[in-house]
């Protein structure tokens, strides 16, 4: 891992979609560098190609074309176990749909990551348990995704993906689903996962929430349109 | 993952979907129950055989008269000849001409009611020598046989099979009383020992006299002089077939026959009944587990049928579990777990239902079941076989799923 380098660099990018003859250019020669330690709002309308970038920094999808070096290493050359082990360590997911296993407790759905990367049974429960903790909550370990709101799902989602310390947190439209309430709570997590120095990109639909971000990027049929710094950044 | 976390994930995820989870282990347990029980009949069954016939006596010849053809080509039927004597008897004992025949016992038997003072009870009365004893491998209860010198004055003298002595006597001692064949009184001498054999054949319900008494002072007729069976006993399992050819040439010589096609007796050897009737039950027993054989399988199809479910039911999941850094060997191996906690759960009821089955089965069909706690064994682990070679498709199918196509299904 370079430091120096910036964690996400993109170069041409583009990813075609085919299903039969149909085939949909979701990206087109997406070219964007996000440094190190940045707060990052990806926007634009349904079906500009946000998600689709998304899963291409996760190393969730591949690109058609064009590279990716993450944190300064050539993803595409990797092989699928390498993958694994940086998603498991370099990146946090929150998603839309939280993506909790109702079968889990809020405990064992933040251990899971843990688990994968060979974390030793107890050092696993205090790391959740203080990863919760630092959601606010402590009180919930052991209820199971079902009987907890959705503001309370993401927060579990939250923790589940800071647990690992990853330098990069990816998160598609996180407050999507919550209400004015649970968007601010979910904010106020990134914003000081931020200034602990995490690099974040969040989708948004949202103005308010894009806002609280450093630098907006707009995007339009699979294109970056414009870039601009946020009021809380220029002012 | 460690193997720890992936077996209690695995265990987890069969708990958090009983219904489904337990339709799977009633496919294997069924298929696993009826092999078990298929090839427990099978086995109790030939063992039931082997155990009448070895209870008829060890390395034992049965000579019974045979038809008799007339000097005009006119063939009669089995016994239609009293063609077997005492004589036939008497030569085939001699060491010099029959060198491995250790012990002959001629019997002739008739249908008798014998009557003590309180009851009665008719049965089969069995004239023979006190070689008889000896040749059909029995033992005595209490008392003693008949000897050599009561056989030859035709002494009055009985000893009793064990179920016909309780019919007589009912618990009373039967040494020392006095049962009457044809108005003749004779006196209870022994008991023997019950036959061990489960059989239908009433060796425990009969009444042994000495030949002598039989043919001159209780049965008439052609009963006086004629010999119904001739038991041989070869000197060991090894001579049983030189004795059969002693036996087959003295008996043809004394009844002026010159080839065996012609023979006016049948000899049989143990050895061909046994291994005509365990071949049949052997046939029956492959039949049976074939049919088990094929029901396990299906057992096993649904066991991946479900598997195959689970995993499309899990795509979120597993593409959720991808997402967080399962490499696709731990995906694989969390499904080989689930299906193996399967199996071995349905293994393990199949060979419990099983042993509760080979307990009352036996009540239903007339024949034991005999469970070999290797079968069982195997049984489990061919059910955990099963649960791994079924999961195997559906969780390398799992594994390379990719993530986003995993997580974006609905
Ligand atoms: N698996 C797929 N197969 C085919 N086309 C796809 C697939 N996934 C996305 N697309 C197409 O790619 C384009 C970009 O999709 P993407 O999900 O990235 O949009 P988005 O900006 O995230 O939209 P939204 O704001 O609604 O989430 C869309 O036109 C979509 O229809
Ligand atoms: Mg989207």
């Amino acid at each position: 891992m370079n430091i120096d380098a910036p964690v996400i660099e993109l170069v041409d990018v583009g990813k075609t979609y085919r299903s039969g003859s149909l085939s949909v250019d979701a990206l087109r020669d997406v070219s964007l560098v996000i440094g190190s330690g940045e707060f990052v709002a990806v926007s634009g309308p349904s079906g500009s190609g946000k998600s689709t970038l998304m899963h291409i920094m996760g190393c969730l999808d591949v690109p058609t074309h064009g590279t990716y070096h993450l944190a300064g290493e050539d993803v595409s050359a990797m092989h699928e176990d390498e993958l694994a082990d940086v998603r498991n360590r370099r990146i946090g997911f929150v998603f839309q749909q939280f993506n909790l296993l109702p079968s889990l407790t809020a405990l064992r759905n933040v251990e899971l990551p843990l688990a994968y990367s060979a974390v030793p049974r107890a050092e696993r429960r205090t790391r959740a348990l203080e990863a919760l903790a630092h959601v606010g909550l402590a009180e919930r370990v052991e209820h199971r995704p079902g009987e907890l709101s959705g503001g309370q799902q993401q927060r579990v989602a939250i923790a589940r993906a800071l647990v690992t310390e990853p330098a990069l947190i990816l998160a598609d439209e996180p407050t999507g689903n919550l209400d004015s309430g649970s968007t601010l709570e979910v904010l106020a997590l990134l914003t000081e996962l931020h200034h602990a120095g995490r690099t974040i990109v969040l989708i948004t639909h949202e103005h308010d929430v894009a806002a609280a971000t450093g630098r907006v990027v707009h995007m339009m049929d699979g294109r970056v349109l414009d870039e601009s710094l946020t009021e809380s950044v220029a002012r | 993952m460690s193997w720890i976390d992936t077996v209690r994930t695995g265990f987890e995820a069969v708990r958090s979907h009983r219904l489904r989870s337990g339709l799977t282990v009633l496919g294997i347990l069924i298929g696993i129950a009826a092999v078990i029980l298929t090839v427990g009949l099978g086995e109790g069954a030939q063992g039931q055989v082997r155990a009448q016939i070895n209870a008829l006596g060890s390395n034992l010849l049965i000579v019974s008269p045979g038809s008799s053809t007339s000097g005009g080509g006119l063939r009669g039927g089995f016994g239609s000849a009293s063609t077997l004597t005492r004589a036939d008897a008497d030569a085939l004992a001699s060491k010099t001409a029959a060198p491995d025949i250790a012990a002959v016992a001629p019997t002739t038997s008739s249908s008798a009611t014998l009557i003590t003072s309180s009851s009665n009870w008719t049965t089969n009365a069995v004239g023979t020598t006190p070689s008889w004893l000896r040749v059909r491998a029995r033992k005595l209860d209490s008392g003693r046989f008949f000897t050599d010198t009561e056989n030859r004055n035709a002494a009055a003298v009985v000893v009793l099979g064990s179920s016909t002595a309780d019919q007589l006597f009912s618990g009373r001692d039967p040494i020392g009383q006095t049962v009457s064949i044809n108005n003749v009184p004779l006196q209870v001498v022994g008991v023997l020992a019950p036959s061990g054999s489960s059989g239908s054949t009433n060796d425990d319900d009969t009444a042994l006299v000495p030949f002598n008494t039989a043919a001159q002072r209780l049965f008439g007729g052609s009963a006086r002089t004629a010999v119904s069976t001739i038991y041989v006993e070869a000197t060991s399992s090894g001579s049983l077939s030189a004795a059969y050819q002693e036996t087959q040439q003295e008996l043809l010589a004394l009844h002026g026959t010159s080839s065996s096609a012609n023979a006016d007796f049948t000899i049989t050897s143990q050895q061909s009944i046994l291994s005509a009737a365990t071949s049949v039950d052997r046939t029956l027993t492959i039949l049976l587990g074939g049919i088990a054989a094929i029901s396990l399988l299906v057992g096993g199809i649904g066991v991946m049928n479900i598997m195959l479910v689970s995993v499309t039911e899990r795509v979120r999941e597993i593409g959720l579990r991808k997402a967080l850094g399962a490499r696709p060997r731990v995906i694989r191996r969390q499904f080989l777990v689930e299906a193996s906690v399967l199996g071995l759960a349905g293994g393990v009821l199949g060979v419990l239902v099983g042993l509760v089955g080979a307990k009352i089965l036996p009540h239903f069909v007339s024949s034991p079941v005999t469970l070999s706690p290797a079968a069982s064994c195997a049984a489990i682990v061919i059910a955990i076989g099963i649960g791994i070679a079924f999961g195997v498709y559906p969780a390398s199918r799992a594994a390379r799923l990719a993530p986003i196509d995993a997580l974006r299904t609905e």
